[in-house]
């Protein structure tokens, strides 16, 4: 009964409540878009790297001029690293997970590179002792042994016999299970056997835009990694990390004065710098989003105000007919929720849509369904609360408002 | 008659402060948030060499094949972003370009006499870098082709890195050491820094480019690894030799084409180039190859971000959110003003009267509006400056051309949504309220 007489009260401000249920529509859609954009972003710095994050720092070191003997400095530097006391490991890297540059191959489970399935994969050079470097976990079969290791002179030079993939590249290639054994090729004629599986690794572009396809798709190569300008990967024992830093570049330079060690982080701060884009972007989003719905807010508190001072009369009528106060305010949030609820469905339908172009557009991920729930719930309450004010208002209205006015 | 409707127009306004303020928030929140990011927007998506942009191309082949293309799996129709260091030294030597240099990045080490020596992003470039970027020079000039043949160990230094190596400006002329051998300095640039660094984006498009400069071959011969990631189809080999004879890309190239007739010309050149590298048999897939020019390569290497974009459509969508806002709350006033208006048609205005004068309050809430939304982009410039990650945020600031701009959608946007309730209003009958209360 209600209703009814909302519903043709509401027909005498058509356009007020058209222009109130589109804003509120287009708050819906806006916010659950941003809201999935946030959690996009949340999600993805949230991602384990498969490394021992808290414990693992690196710098980058260059010597002065073009050293001959790089072999055995690399060698002299992992050795002097790995003796100092707290450290796990040490390994010698052209690139680290999330550090953005690193070097990637095609791999193909043929002997002919330019099948279908060959795929550009990121490859890590790691020793005997890379596991305990990078504190990967292992999940099948073994890690590389002593005498598998060597150095990648040419590129001519055959393949490794062996290799380790991440858990997800097991799954990539050998979608069948049971990657340990199996062969792949990495642009040569000559196989390389997966040796081992871990279970997480992630590359050195996984951070970066445009890379969702290329997130764990990384193996580990038994070389050594030998190049005037490297990173060293440190594993540090825990809660040691800031020690460890000091007396690493201590040791180095007592060692080699001519070099420069650079950029010594620890690996949260490497984390820090590739999401960076994406941290400074939500909390924009997210400020423009509470803007919204404060702005959101604000209009249906004038409008429904609005609509208060101009039906005094007929509130005075109905409160001298015998409505209670309770019955005014029922009146104007009962209003309120046809208004913003159809206003919420509008928004749903425009979400959806937005969030489809933005998917096509820009790599989003699709809005759920708890999302667009959460958004139109906030909005809703929100113009709820922001009715509260004009309906108390009007509630106070006396029943002699009915004559005074006239 | 306008100073009429200018007064009746603060008054009106005057009578509701709330609801006034509640209009002018609204649209100087929606102006401020849209031209903040609108300003960023503009800043990324700024040309960085506007009087060459369309002649300055880099071209780019298929060594690799259809399926390797790099790990880039939305935009797989674009082709690997370098040069072999095999391919490009076959289009230096063909010459065909008005100017072509490739070049790369590298790290450099300085031992300044009696300090620790650091380290320094350099960059190896044939001497057109030079001529065809526009690089302004403050003392000395670019090497010459003699140097280049003959891999002299020869420098151009930066305006910052100048300065800080010779106070006293006395570089040019100087002997520098670089990873232990000594170079002679043969120029100092002007302070440079296209923005994008649309040459190469691998180090981030809006930091600052390279202080120290040396040419192409001498970096060669040094055997100087590039700094800005090199990319192989197997694993790259660390002989020098066989990288260089790899199928490992690393080599940004570029030319200058300045005419249709030259960009047709050099297109037709690539194209029997990868033909004839078929038949040599060095790959066996239909040659592909491309060209593009500055601001296609702009877009092809996301110079604008999609946050940014994002950004942009979000606070768009909000400046229509409070437009709506401010239609349905002026739409309120105006029906509230029905008895007034219809009073004045009574007394002899016309309904383009009213429309005027409605027409003229909307516009003092839009110029006002305007005017805050202006004080809150410049906030909101500060805010992104303060938080937004690197170098982009300096980029980006309030200039006449967001004000005016600003400013103008304010007042057009705030009159635009009016033209409804104002419309309305015009069309109130002069006895139906006179009649009514």
């Amino acid at each position: 009964m209600e209703i009814a007489s909302i519903v043709s009260a509401l027909r005498h401000h058509k356009a007020g409540a058209v222009l109130l249920a589109l804003q509120i529509g287009l708050t819906v859609a806006i916010v659950c878009n941003t809201l999935t954009i946030i959690k996009q972003y949340m999600d993805q710095t949230q991602r384990p790297s498969g490394i021992d994050e808290p414990n693992i720092f690196t710098m980058y070191n260059q010597w002065v001029g073009d050293p001959p003997d790089l072999e055995s400095r690399v060698l002299g530097d992992l050795a002097a690293l790995r003796s100092l006391p707290d450290v796990v490991g040490a390994e010698a890297a052209g690139g680290y997970p999330l550090n953005g540059s690193g070097a990637a191959v095609g791999i193909s489970r043929h002997p002919d590179q330019h099948y279908d399935d060959a795929w550009t994969t990121a490859v890590y050079y790691v020793d005997e002792q890379g596991q305990a470097a990078y504190g990967v976990k292992l999940v099948a079969g073994r890690w590389f042994r002593r005498d598998e290791i060597s150095i990648q002179h040419s590129a001519d030079a055959s393949n490794p016999a062996v290799i380790i993939l991440t858990e997800w590249a097991a799954k990539f290639f050998f979608p069948d299970g049971n990657a340990v054994g199996r062969l792949v090729y990495l642009a040569s004629p000559s196989p390389s056997r997966v040796i081992g599986v871990v279970e997480r690794m992630e590359t050195p572009w996984a951070g970066l835009p445009h890379m969702d396809s290329f997130v764990e798709r990384s193996v580990f190569l038994p070389y050594r990694y030998v190049s005037n300008g490297l990173w060293y990967v440190v594993h540090s024992r825990q809660g040691e990390q800031a020690e460890v830093m000091k007396a690493a570049q201590e040791k180095l330079y007592a060692m080699t004065p001519a070099r420069v060690i650079d950029d010594v982080v620890p690996f949260s701060e490497t984390r820090q710098r590739i999401y960076a884009h994406g941290r400074s972007s939500s909390l924009m989003l997210g400020a423009l989003s509470v803007l919204l719905l404060t702005v959101t807010a604000f209009g249906v508190v004038g409008l429904t105000s609005y609509w208060v001072a101009q039906r005094r009369r007929q509130i005075g009528m109905r409160r001298a007919l015998g409505a209670r106060r309770m019955d005014i305010l029922r009146y104007f949030h009962t209003e309120n929720v046809l208004v913003a609820g159809s206003g919420a469905v509008l928004g749903i339908g425009l979400c959806l849509a937005g969030n489809l172009w933005l998917a096509h557009k820009l790599a989003l991920t699709r809005v759920s369904p708890e999302h667009i729930c959460v958004a139109a719930l906030i909005v809703m309450g929100l113009s709820q609360m922001a009715v509260l004010w004009p309906a108390l208002r009007a509630a106070a209205i006396p029943a002699a408002a009915a004559i005074r006015d006239l | 008659m306008m100073g009429y409707y200018l007064d009746l127009a603060i008054r009106s306004l005057r009578r509701n402060v709330v609801l006034t303020a509640l209009m002018i928030v609204a649209i100087g929140i929606g102006i401020g948030a849209s031209m903040t990011s609108l300003t960023v927007l503009r800043a990324m998506a700024v040309d960085p060499i506007p009087e060459k942009s369309s002649q300055l191309f880099t071209p780019q082949i298929d060594v690799w094949g259809p399926v390797t293309r790099g790990g880039d799996s939305t935009h797989d129709d674009e082709l690997l972003p370098w040069l072999t260091y095999r391919d490009a030294m076959a289009f230096m030597q063909a010459h065909r370009a008005a100017r072509q240099a490739a070049m790369y990045a590298v790290h450099l080490d300085i031992s300044p006499q009696g300090s620790r020596p650091f380290a320094m992003h350099g960059r190896a470039v044939y001497e057109d870098f030079f001529s065809m970027f526009q690089v302004p020079f403050q003392a000395g000039s670019p090497w010459s082709a003699g140097d280049e043949a003959i891999r002299a160990r020869v420098a151009v230094l930066g305006a910052r890195l100048a300065q800080r190596l010779y106070p006293q400006g006395n570089a040019v002329g100087s002997e520098l050491t670089l990873n232990e051998r000594n170079y002679r300095i043969v120029g100092v640039l002007q302070a440079w820094n296209p923005t994008p660094q649309f040459y190469d984006m691998t180090r981030g498009a809006y930091g600052e480019p390279e202080q120290l400069f040396i040419p192409f071959t001498t970096a060669i011969d040094r055997q100087l690894s590039p700094e800005g990631g090199i990319r192989c189809e197997s694993p790259p080999p660390s002989d020098w030799i066989a990288q260089l004879n790899s199928q490992c890309v690393f080599i940004e190239f570029w030319v200058e084409l300045p005419t249709a007739a030259a960009v047709r010309d050099y297109r037709r050149f690539l194209y029997s180039y990868a033909d004839q590298q078929r038949q040599m048999g060095r790959f066996h897939w239909p040659a592909l190859v491309q060209l593009p020019n500055v601001t296609k390569w702009l877009v092809w290497q996301h110079a604008v971000s999609d946050e940014a974009r994002v950004n942009a459509l979000v606070a768009c969508g909000f400046l229509l959110v409070c437009l709506i806002n401010v239609v349905a709350l002026i739409l309120a006033k105006f029906t509230r003003r029905r008895s007034e208006f219809g009073v004045r048609r009574a007394m002899g205005a016309t309904k383009s009267d009213i429309f005027l004068q409605c027409l003229v309050e909307t516009g003092v809430v839009g110029a006002a509006g305007g005017l805050l939304g202006l004080i809150l982009t410049a906030l909101g410039l500060a805010a992104d400056r303060a938080f937004v990650a690197g170098d982009l945020g300096r980029l980006a600031h309030l200039d006449e051309g967001v004000v005016t701009l600003a400013l103008l959608v304010a007042v057009l946007a705030t009159v635009c949504s009016g033209l409804y309730p104002t419309w309305r209003a015009s069309q109130v009958q002069p006895g139906l309220q006179l009649k009514a209360p």
